[in-house]
């Protein structure tokens, strides 16, 4: 869904997000599901699909717009075929975490944030992920890992490269 | 043919992260080749997260563990007679035994890792609802009445009274109210509210259930971070049989009760565990914090009466209507009653959930229950109460976990997490850390925590280039003062308390890093 889109991919955002915006039509303060229905669905919440959000719930696009850019979660662009998400919080600091954020970056040269140029793999930072008796955590997709080191995170990322 | 054995592998996503679902797998297939029926049931954690993956078999004389268990150890175990509870090195015993285990208070986590999750029966065979039914047979004044005199107090890190809260909004004459229970477990070092939404989803279900008959609320959401996707599943489904069981929806257990419970996932934002902004993402908007007065309990979620309370405080009022107050209030110190949920967690070796009474030692917790280090090195530091709590040195580790104790220690027990660290950490990245994940996740809303929290990272790394380190650190207490007294919310307002506190047990990790620093003199 990139800037240059064709006026049919702009019509699929449109009815992709009419199409979630009515589902979610009886659920008080609906805007927060709606952004992650959006998201499951087109891989990330593009600008064409701001104005359409504003106008099925009677919001200003500057409304809209501020609660897209105010949550982590929601991207512009599509992330990587593989999301892989680095736990930076203290608990996984404390047993390493700062390695795996260097491995990343001298094997692979990515730093957090970055999607590789194949957009087969993203690496994020996350702060947090529930897992602090058992750090460093990862989460490869939805899927977390416990105890990770380098020669793992070096599989997890071949593994995502190659698919 | 043999009798089925019944096995346990646990279904929490932090068994799952060291490999439990292989190790599920493998058992389900090495059973297969001998041709042993096994009743393979995925329980919750017991929170013995060092001995995950961990397999148990039930025997007469209790359910024995093997762990930690790797995939590839299975076939071996199998062989070995695992399924006859047979000896191996990864034995480890009858779990319930098990000092660890046998010493603690379980009060909440009481049928964590022992029961299917998902199973209603599981639930009611272990005591389920039996503090619902109390309720509804009582009015709803008697129910505030019975959490006030527990003594409860907000789990989630403030330590509020539950029962005040209830009573205020109980005493709202709004047809519409709501319960919301803050699952934004963001805090690092924790894991109880994941775990037990994980490994005991009915009891989050029944303790909302309670305080919406208790203070009059039609509709309840369960806002939880996005960060914990198998706690989100686990409960939609939970809340999906519920209804199926009649224990949500219309006319709750036959009562003249009607309660309807959603979930809502958050947006990957630190700030929503702090319970207005959690109510404003709750309304669709941005989680900016909004100013107090007026409470959330009298004007909350789209400006109706609201009660929130964390997962913790919500999973301990089952048990304080079913078992009485008195019970629940007999356990614990001082001014701080019942149990905490504490988490060992960071740099460990044996991490996991330990829920004791309060007045327990932060010693007793991280040496003994904990073990000391993972590395082996000597503990030099723990953080307690998540990110905007205090690091302590282990001359500390006398500290009785009691809120008060903790105030007056300049720390806080918060929701219960303590993070180790062993002696290479270097204090003053971790207070650097401090400012800097604050102007990650800071709302935006006040100037102290957001322009603060940029100034401290700025002013740290001042100090530790060796500038003016008498005046930089004067200037940083003062900028920590600002934040304390002039942020909106604790995100900038404790803010200081890791950095301070890391200055004052750890001052000789300020000097500076290079020895041709100018650590002195003006510019």
């Amino acid at each position: 869904m990139s800037p240059t889109a064709t006026g049919e991919t702009s019509t699929t955002v449109e009815s992709v997000v009419r199409g979630i915006a009515a589902d979610h039509r009886a659920h008080r303060g609906a805007l927060l599901p709606i952004l992650h229905a959006v998201q499951e669905a087109l891989g990330c919440v593009p600008a064409e699909a701001i104005p359409v959000l504003a106008d099925e719930l009677n919001l200003s696009r500057a409304d809209v717009h501020g609660v897209v850019t105010f949550y982590h979660d929601f991207r512009s662009k599509p992330a990587g075929r593989t999301v892989v998400r680095v736990c930076r919080a203290e608990a996984c600091q404390s047993v390493g975490a700062g390695r795996l954020v260097d491995h990343l970056k001298d094997t692979y040269g990515l730093s957090m944030g970055d999607t590789r140029y194949d957009d087969s793999v993203t690496v994020e930072q996350v702060f947090c992920l529930g897992n602090c008796a058992l750090g460093p955590a990862v989460q490869v997709n939805d899927r977390l890992l416990g105890r990770v080191d380098e020669d793992r995170l070096s599989a997890i990322l071949d593994e995502a490269i190659s698919r | 043919m043999n009798a089925p054995v019944t096995v346990y592998v646990s279904r929490d996503s932090a068994a799952k992260s060291v490999g439990a679902d292989e190790v599920a797998d493998a058992l389900l297939r090495a059973a297969d080749r001998i041709g042993q029926p096994i009743r393979l049931v995925r329980n919750g954690s017991r929170g013995m997260l060092w001995l995950e993956p961990l397999i148990e078999v039930a025997t007469p004389d209790g359910r024995i563990g093997y762990g930690p268990v790797t995939p590839g150890q299975v076939d071996d175990l199998v062989a070995a007679g695992l399924f006859d509870a047979a000896e191996h090195p990864s034995r480890v015993g009858v779990v319930e035994e098990l000092p660890w285990m046998a010493t603690q208070d379980r009060v909440t986590f009481a049928r964590v890792g022992v029961t299917d999750p998902l199973s209603p029966n599981d639930y009611v065979n272990h005591g389920g609802l039996a503090g619902l039914r109390r309720a509804l047979a009582m009015s709803p004044e008697d129910v505030v009445a019975e959490v006030t005199d527990s003594g409860l107090r907000g789990r989630g890190g403030a330590g509020f009274p539950a029962g005040i809260k209830w009573k205020t909004v109980l005493g709202c004459t709004d047809e519409l109210k709501f319960v919301c229970c803050n699952a934004d477990e963001g805090d690092s070092g924790t894991f109880a509210d994941r775990m037990v939404m994980e490994g005991d989803p009915f009891l989050l279900i029944e303790g909302m259930t309670i305080a919406a008959h208790a203070v009059g609320a039609t509709e309840g959401y369960v806002y939880i971070r996005s960060e914990y996707p198998d706690a989100v599943a686990t409960m939609r489904s939970a809340i999906e049989i519920a209804r199926a069981q009649g224990w949500l929806g219309e006319s709750v257990l036959g009562s003249s009760l009607n309660f309807e419970l959603h979930v809502r996932v958050g947006g990957g934002a630190y700030i929503c565990g702090e319970e207005t902004s959690m109510l404003q993402s709750l309304e669709g908007k941005r989680g900016e914090v909004r100013a107090k007065p007026p409470i959330p309990a009298i004007n909350g979620l789209f400006g109706k009466p609201t009660v929130v309370n964390n997962v913790l405080t919500l999973t301990s009022v089952p048990t304080i209507l079913a078992d009485g107050a008195q019970a629940y209030q007999q356990l614990g110190v001082e001014r701080s009653r019942g149990t905490q949920v504490f988490q060992l967690a960071g740099n460990i070796r044996r991490g996991g959930v330990v829920e004791k009474a309060f007045g327990v030692t932060l010693g007793e917790l991280v040496n003994d229950y904990g073990g000391g280090s993972l590395s082996g090195r000597p503990v030099r530091a723990v953080q307690v109460g998540g990110p905007l709590g205090a690091y302590l040195p282990t001359s500390r580790f006398d500290l009785p976990m009691d809120y008060e104790g903790f105030i007056a220690a300049g720390a806080m027990v918060g929701h219960g997490g303590i993070v180790v660290f062993d002696d290479t950490v270097d204090m003053a990245s971790q207070a650097r850390f401090a400012m800097e994940f604050c102007a990650a996740e800071s709302c935006g809303k006040c100037t102290p925590c957001r322009v603060g929290s940029v100034r401290g990272v700025e002013v740290i790394d001042r100090i530790t280039a060796g500038e003016h380190r008498d005046e930089n650190l004067a200037l940083l207490e003062d900028l920590c003062d600002v934040m304390t007294e002039g942020s909106l919310c604790a995100m900038g307002g404790l803010t200081p308390m890791p950095v301070r506190s890391a200055i004052q047990h750890f001052p000789d990790d300020f000097y500076a890093r290079h020895a041709n620093a100018k650590a002195e003199g003006k510019p």
